[in-house]
């Protein structure tokens, strides 16, 4: 186990060191120039220039460049300055990242739910009703796309039926005094309905549909009809036998579709007008404000592997076969 | 009384194609510490036999008739709650493959204890207690240490030696054991069925053997019943059985067993396919694939009869006694000839 543990700990620096690279060569050693940005673009004087260029230290070798870039994000944990705003690329990815960490983990647990609840119950009584009526909502959860979704609720529910906002985000532990804007607990949680929704239904019908399957190879499995020959109730067939053996493959999927998520979460935080990372890349693509996009990509980048590994880890844990190896 | 005593059982399952018969009219009892071998085919409805009586089948397409007695109780009819205290407890099964009759993600100590708790009114320390009892009476070499394994840390003997152990931790009065050997190989198939009998003896439990190895059969049954096509062809105590078989399919079951001592080129078979249960043949089931075929045969099922020599030998052919009893005496000799 703690060999395990080593492994994917190294497994997990290497990749860190090497999406670090690939990112840093593809914004700073590529054909557009990084001081040029920082100057306001085709328009930059000449002094700006040469002072943003020493600044930058792009006056200095390649490799020299990556260390300096690595150093300063691995000791300091600075991912530099926004070339737009001056602002700190750190606080504009700490007043982002709980907007996004909101959305996904938020919209994990509501597509978990429905996935587990209607899977299962799809699984035990195949043909049935439910289990149609599941299977429909699996067909338009994975045709629809979010933004299509997000106006249609957004319509439906904010504009016509007035019972949620339909847009913007309320910080959970209370805005800003001085912005006027809504806070608390609450309010996070009613601005967030509509989004999570959103965002959940695409991967709620495709878990629904894993989980279902799972489930009903499960069922035919020797080992069940042991346990129920060893006379175990249903219930316990079902909990103790079944889904400790269907949720496995889930545990993997859930770890590797949360990155997909993060991803995903661009559109839903678009339609919302959420501030999250999403967004924020966003914006700082269409300024050219590489240093934003850069520290999107390494945050969201260093938060998969991290949740990756932490997944990998509760896999091992729950699932002997592979403990060992 | 017999422990278990079945009547006119029957079994079919609703598909897609339509309705199969996989069991059909079968009669059978089981005394208390006798074993009984049912042998046929793979889909002759042997394994189906059993799981009928165990209520094990799915229910959504199972149709089943008929009784099945234990204890002068009826299986069929009785409620998921009796049949659930029954099973596991008094009535147990081992099944053909051990590899996947575990679950991959419990200890095979908590498995065993599962299997105890759920009859037993007992603390999980008895329990366990229990479960390492008869993990050393199966034979697993350092039982103390390898209580909290997992099945996949065990070879396939010894998976079927934990089966063994975790179907007799209630003492059951009567074990059901589908194919319990076919998956293993043949030195394990010999230890397996050592195991089985010692333990018969020990725990004088009652046991129904399903397999489609004569051999097998004649190393542990008592009495036998062997099946072709859901039915059930020819019943009879075991030497009576191979010194004085009575169905043309009994006799190609005993013609295709391979001899060690014999000079042949190559096995015997039975030629041809097991019918569909879903369109079964008309007459005797077994008459396009039998060597003996009458007209008869093609239009009139035979009844399950007693031969002329032994009211408790049934068969269900139309053949003349002398044939048969011509055709057993010369399998014996060839048997006979071929051994000495």
């Amino acid at each position: 186990m703690f060999r395990y543990l080593v492994r994917r700990i190294l497994w997990a620096m290497l990749l860190f060191l090497v999406i670090t690279f690939v990112t840093f060569v593809i914004f700073y050693v590529g054909p557009n120039n990084p001081a040029r940005a920082v100057c306001g673009g085709e328009q930059a004087k000449r002094a700006c220039l040469v002072q943003a260029t020493r600044k930058l230290g792009l006056n200095k070798p390649m490799p020299v460049q990556y260390y300096r870039f690595l150093k300063k994000l691995v000791i300091h944990q600075d991912l530099g300055t926004s070339f737009a705003t001056s602002q700190s690329v750190n606080q504009r990815i700490k007043e982002a990242a709980p907007v996004t960490a909101s959305l996904v983990l938020g919209g994990a647990v509501l597509w978990m739910i429905i996935g587990l609840s209607v899977g299962i119950f799809s699984a035990l009584k195949p043909r049935s009703l439910l289990d149609r009526a599941a299977m429909v909502f699996v067909l338009i959860g994975v045709s629809a796309h979010p933004v299509w979704i997000g106006l249609i609720f957004e319509y439906v529910f904010g504009v016509k039926l007035g019972w949620t906002p339909i847009a913007n985000y309320a910080n959970f532990f209370g805005a800003p005094g001085d912005s006027g804007l809504p806070g608390g607990p609450w309010q996070w949680f009613y601005h967030l309905i509509l989004p999570w929704c959103t965002f959940a239904l695409l991967f709620a019908a495709l878990y629904v549909r894993m989980i279902r399957a799972n489930v009903m190879e499960t069922l035919n499995e020797d080992f069940v009809r042991t346990a129920r020959a060893k006379g175990a109730p249903e219930r316990q067939v079902l909990i103790s036998h079944v889904l400790r053996n269907a949720l496995l493959p889930v545990v993997t999927m859930l770890g590797m579709d949360i990155g997909i998520a993060l991803g995903g979460a661009i559109f839903t935080e678009t339609v919302y007008q959420l501030p999250g990372l999403g967004q924020t890349a966003i914006i700082g693509i269409s300024n050219q404000d590489l240093a934003i996009v850069q520290g999107v990509i390494v945050f969201a980048t260093v938060a998969i592997i991290i949740f990756n590994l932490l997944v990998d880890l509760l896999y091992a844990w729950i699932d002997p076969r592979i403990r060992l190896t | 009384m017999a422990l278990l005593d079945i009547r006119d059982l029957s079994t079919s399952f609703r598909t897609e194609d339509g309705v199969v018969k996989a069991v059909q009219g079968v009669n059978f009892s089981v005394e208390k510490g006798q074993t009984l071998g049912i042998v046929g085919e793979s889909g002759c409805g042997k394994s189906v036999t059993c799981l009928t009586i165990m209520g094990l089948n799915p229910k959504r397409n199972t149709v089943s008739s008929g009784e099945a007695l234990w204890k002068g109780k009826d299986l069929l009819t009785s409620s998921p709650r009796e049949l659930r205290e029954i099973r596991g407890d008094e009535i147990s099964m081992i099944f053909q493959d051990p590899m996947t009759s575990l679950n991959p993600v419990h200890t095979i100590g908590r498995q065993l204890v599962e299997a105890v708790m759920l009859h037993r009114d007992v603390t999980k320390r008895i329990a366990r207690a229990r479960a390492l009892e008869l993990l050393k009476a199966v034979g697993i070499p350092k039982a103390e240490n390898r209580i909290d394994d997992y099945p996949h840390q065990f070879s396939g003997g010894m998976r079927q030696r934990v089966m063994i152990a975790m179907a007799l931790i209630n003492d059951p009065d009567l074990l059901i054991a589908d194919e319990p050997t076919t998956a293993l190989d043949v030195t394990t198939q010999a230890q397996i069925l050592s195991l089985m009998k010692r333990l018969q003896e020990d725990f004088g439990s009652a046991i129904i053997m399903i397999t489609h190895d004569l051999g097998v059969v004649a190393e542990i049954a008592d009495d036998v019943l062997v099946m072709y096509a859901a039915n059930v062809v020819e019943q009879a105590e075991v030497h009576d059985l191979f010194n004085h078989p009575q169905h043309p399919y009994t006799w190609g079951l005993m013609g295709s067993l391979p001899r060690l001592d014999a000079d042949v080129e190559r096995l015997t078979q039975i030629p041809g396919q097991p019918p569909s249960l879903l369109r079964p043949p008309s007459g005797c089931r077994f008459h396009p694939r039998c060597p003996y075929v009458m007209e008869v045969c093609k239009t009139t099922v035979p009844a399950l009869e007693p031969t002329a020599h032994d009211a408790d030998h049934l068969q269900k052919c139309h053949l003349d006694q002398e044939t048969k009893d011509r055709e057993a005496a010369k399998l014996l000799a060839a048997t006979m000839a071929e051994a000495g």
